[in-house]
Order: C-alpha cells, then structure tokens, then sequence
C-alpha cells in the first residue's frame, strides 16, 4: 500500500519503517487527500489516536500524527505530517468521529488549531488558561499564575 | 430554568397561541461532585422534561499531566506514573508501558515474566469487571452486588499484595520482565481464588440476570451500533456487546496470549444489558486464561538482560493492549537519552466517554447515569 502511496504522490511521501512499525511521513499539502484516501479506499475505518510532538529547533516545530488502524486488514499505520508553529491543519471531525475530542486535546496541550472543527476550545484544561503545557519551552512547574489566583483565590498551586 | 419562569410569569390565557405549559429546553448540571459519575466528571444536559437532547462532558478535574511528566522522568521512573491513570486497573496500564518501552529497547521478557504478567493482568481484568459490576449495580439501584463484588475482589487484592506488597497501584512489572520472583505458594493462592470465584459468578449472575427490575432499567438503554461504535473509536467490551468481534488480545496478540484458548464474547444489542452480559463472560474466559497458564509457567529468568541505564535508540513507537476498558495505547518517542522525549497516552476511558452523548440522546434523565455506569470509564485515566 506504501509502495503504491509512493508511485501516486511521489516525493510528498517518505515511507519508514522503526521496530517493525510502518509510518510515513507525509508533506501537510497532501494531509487533507491522504487521510480521505486512507479511510475511503483502503479501509483504515478506525482512528486510534491523533497527537503531536514538540521540536522546538526545528523550523517545522510540530509533528502531528493520526494513528489508523483497519479492521478488515487488520494493519495498524501511522502518518505524520510536520508544520510550523501557528499552521493550522484540517480537521478530521468529517473523516473519524473520534477526531473531535483528539484533535481538542491537541489543540490545548500544542495550540494547533484544526481547521473546520465543530468545537475547537480546551478539553482538560480551563478554558481562560494560558499557555500550552506540553510544548517544551513550557516548564514543568510552570502554571497560568493569574488563572490560579483569579479562579481559585491562592497565591500559586505550588 | 429561566426560560422555563419566565414563560410560566408571562403566562397569557388570552393568548391562545402561546402553549400552556411551555416545553422549552432545560439545562441542568450534573456533577462534578456528583455519586454517580465514578470521579469527576461534569456533564451538562439538555433536557425536554425528563427526556435528554443532548449533552455535554466537562473534564479535566484530575489533570495532572502525566504526559509532562513522563518528559522529565527516566524510563525506569515513569513506570509507576501509569499506575496511577486507570487506578482500578493498575497491572495492564503497567504491561502496556513496559512493553512498549521493551518494543522501543528490542528486547523481550522471558518465558516465566510473560506467564506471572498474564495471570496477573487476567486476575486484574476481572478485579476491573468487579468493581465495575459493584458501582454500577448500586448506580442503579441494587446494592447487594456492591458487597458481594467486592468481597471477591479482596481475594484478588491480597494476591497482589502478597505479591508485591502493593494491593491497588501494584508496579507489579518492571521493564524487561518482572522485579519479584513469585512467592511460594502463589500456584496455590491462584488455584484456590480460581475454585472460589467461579461458582460467584453464578452467584452475581443470579442476582442480577433475569431480575426485572435490572433487566428493565438496562434493556435497550444506552444503545449504540457496532458502526457508531468504530467512528467513535470505542473500544472494549462496548465494541463487542454491538457485535464487532474485536479484542486485541486476538487480533494482535501481545505478551504471550497466542498460547491460551479463550473466546471473545460479543452481543447484538449494543445496549446496557448486553454490555453488562459480556462482561460477565470475559470474566469467566479471564479464569479460563489463568487456569491455563498457572499451571504451566515455565522455570528460567524472571528479566531479560536489559542495561542499568535506558537509552533507547532513536525512534518512537506505538503499542496497545486490551486493557479491561479497552485499547490501551502508548506513543513514545526517543531521542537517544535516558528520558523519553514525548510519552503519549492513548486512553480507552477518555475515548470511550466520547460516546456518552450519542448513547444518552433520547433516554431518561435516570438512564444517564446506567449509560456513565456501563461505559465503565475511570476519570483519573480520562483526565490523566
């Protein structure tokens, strides 16, 4: 399937394979059609996961991966894409359902916003919060202080 | 609610068109620090009388970061972090993330690890299931299961705890095997919880299968099709009981379940009662497992060769199992160093409760509680 990826869409894609696992690693241009054809064509019905990583010295700050997996082929995959820091990308609400709440936590734990979303606001975090935790100039201690102090009247959660 | 005053205020009998009682929309808050919602979960309804439109989840109450965390803590440190997610089920949080990291290290625990892991975690799915039995009985009324459950579920805990000294957040395994050679006795102590639990199934089934009121307050409750299940990503014993015939223990077997014969139970419904049907039968085929391998765990190491410190190559890696709420999943990357650079925690219960608002559309405000019940979701791992 990889192979045939390959052959449609060229050097847009960059098939790896680490511990056994396929993922491939996918130019942002192509997300929208990619993940249309994975659901559509080659049956990859199941969304399992949708998160990111944080590269802060990259220019292209974030990989952002959908981990697929198909009940008739009984196959896992992984797509990654890499944007930069403020790209948005398509929402995959109309895609897989389950996007919805993944693509949410995402979206409050990166800041990367999802295009076409129904309801993109934070999930686990209050919604006047500050800051995105799991970027990594974000430390560990670290914590939105006036929230603290306005919501729940103490100096710090420390 | 002010709509509601407003209207019966302005109530005008010489206006005819204006209906008499006003069916307008009533939103209610539930929870955070509500009995039912197993933690705390708030969930904001939109009610027409007594019948839900629709509704909302407010989570995040026990946001803890575990995510962050798991950045700033050796491989070896983060490991009992994932105890403490799915607290009721601590065994399978722990396989999940130790073979993940023995995925990303390349190496394999031996034989006698894979067998003590099985058991426990089988031993685990069912202390779940018990628990889950007991609280959502007593949500919806019945409150004998609660004592009988959890009586049982003592046998399992003081296993554990004989153990590893720990009866709920267990650490039970270490990365590359297990730390703890089994005690002498725990063939014994498995074999005599076996020949003890088995007729106490019966027992909760006699309870509760064929009792009206249980089937009257489960039947056609909480429905949801096998194909609203898999756009949702709901996994588990949710997905089986809409007929998907799916356990990853199967479909990608992990550990060493390709040597055990069980079966996989699934229901047609897709209602509360089905679910509550599937789950008591993976309880059985979890003894049928236990039996299986307690008696042929093999002599040899208890850990692989793995070094003092981790520093697994450069790569990531995702691995899930069948935890008993679902597919588990853990995405780590590493950079080389002894820290993962990024653990993600795919948790069943957080996609699960997705779910919520299709299940509840159309039911009572009481049947809201049996649908959080059956979905079985453990805030501390929603939330993480």
């Amino acid at each position: 399937m990889i192979a045939k990826f390959k052959g449609m869409y060229g050097s847009g894609i960059e098939p790896l394979t680490y511990a056994g696992q396929n993922y491939m690693v996918v130019d942002r241009s192509l997300i929208p059609e990619i993940l249309q054809v994975l659901r559509n064509e080659e049956q990859f019905d199941y969304c399992v996961d949708i998160t990111a990583v944080h590269y802060p010295k990259r220019e292209k700050q974030f990989d952002v991966l959908w981990v697929l997996y198909s009940f008739t082929r009984n196959e896992r995959i992984r797509v990654t894409t890499r944007i930069l820091d403020g790209e948005s990308l398509p929402s995959s609400v109309p895609i897989w359902p389950t996007a919805n709440w993944l693509e949410r936590e995402v979206f409050d734990m990166f800041g990367i916003k999802f295009d076409g979303h129904p309801d993109l606001k934070r999930i686990l975090l209050p919604d006047g919060w500050k800051g995105y935790p799991l970027r990594k100039d974000y430390g560990i201690l670290q914590q939105d202080n006036e929230w603290v102090q306005i919501n729940l009247g103490i100096e710090s959660g420390q | 609610m002010t709509d509601r005053n407003t209207s019966l205020s302005n109530l005008d009998l010489e206006t005819p068109e204006k209906p008499f009682l006003d069916a307008n929309e009533l939103v209610i808050n539930m929870g955070p620090q509500h009995p039912a919602t197993h933690g705390v979960l708030r969930v904001i309804l939109r009610l027409d009388g007594e019948k839900v439109l629709g509704l909302e989840c407010v989570i995040g109450y026990l946001h803890r970061g575990v995510e962050k965390i798991g950045e700033h803590r050796t491989y070896t440190m983060f490991n009992p972090y994932v105890d403490r997610m799915d607290y009721v089920a601590a065994v399978s949080n722990g396989l999940g993330y130790c073979e993940t990291v023995e995925k990303l290290l390349n190496v394999e625990a031996p034989p006698r690890a894979q067998y003590v892991r099985v058991i426990l975690t089988e031993l685990n799915r069912i202390a779940s299931h018990q628990l889950w039995l007991g609280t959502h009985a007593l949500d919806i009324g019945a409150i004998t299961p609660l004592f009988y459950t959890f009586r049982d579920r003592e046998e399992i805990l003081k296993i554990y705890e004989k153990y590893c000294g720990a009866r709920l957040t267990t650490h039970a395994f270490r990365i590359g095997g297990l730390q703890y050679e089994t005690y002498a006795g725990f063939e014994k102590d498995v074999k005599t919880f076996l020949n003890f639990f088995r007729p106490k199934i019966d027992e909760y089934e006699e309870l509760l299968t064929t009792n009206r009121i249980w089937v009257e307050r489960t039947k056609n409750v909480g429905k949801i099709s096998g194909a609203d299940c898999i756009a949702l990503g709901v996994t588990g014993p949710v997905l089986r009981a809409s007929g998907v015939k799916w356990d990853l223990r199967k479909a990608q077997p992990y550990a060493n379940y390709k040597n055990f014969d069980f079966d996989i139970p699934t229901g047609q419904n897709g209602d509360t009662y089905d679910r509550y049907l599937v789950r008591m039968v993976e309880m059985r085929q979890s003894v049928r497992i236990v039996e299986q391998a307690i008696d042929a765990i093999p002599e040899g190491p208890i850990i692989a060769k793995v070094p003092k410190v981790m520093k697994p190559a450069v790569g990531e890696v995702y691995h899930s199992i069948e935890a008993p709420k679902g597919e588990l999943g853990y995405f780590i990357v590493s950079d080389g160093s002894t820290q993962p650079y990024r653990v993600r925690v795919r948790p069943p219960s957080f996609v699960n409760l997705q779910a919520l608002d299709l299940m509840c559309r159309g039911q009572f405000v009481a049947d809201v509680i049996a649908v959080i019940g059956t979905l079985d979701i453990v805030l501390g791992e929603v939330d993480r």
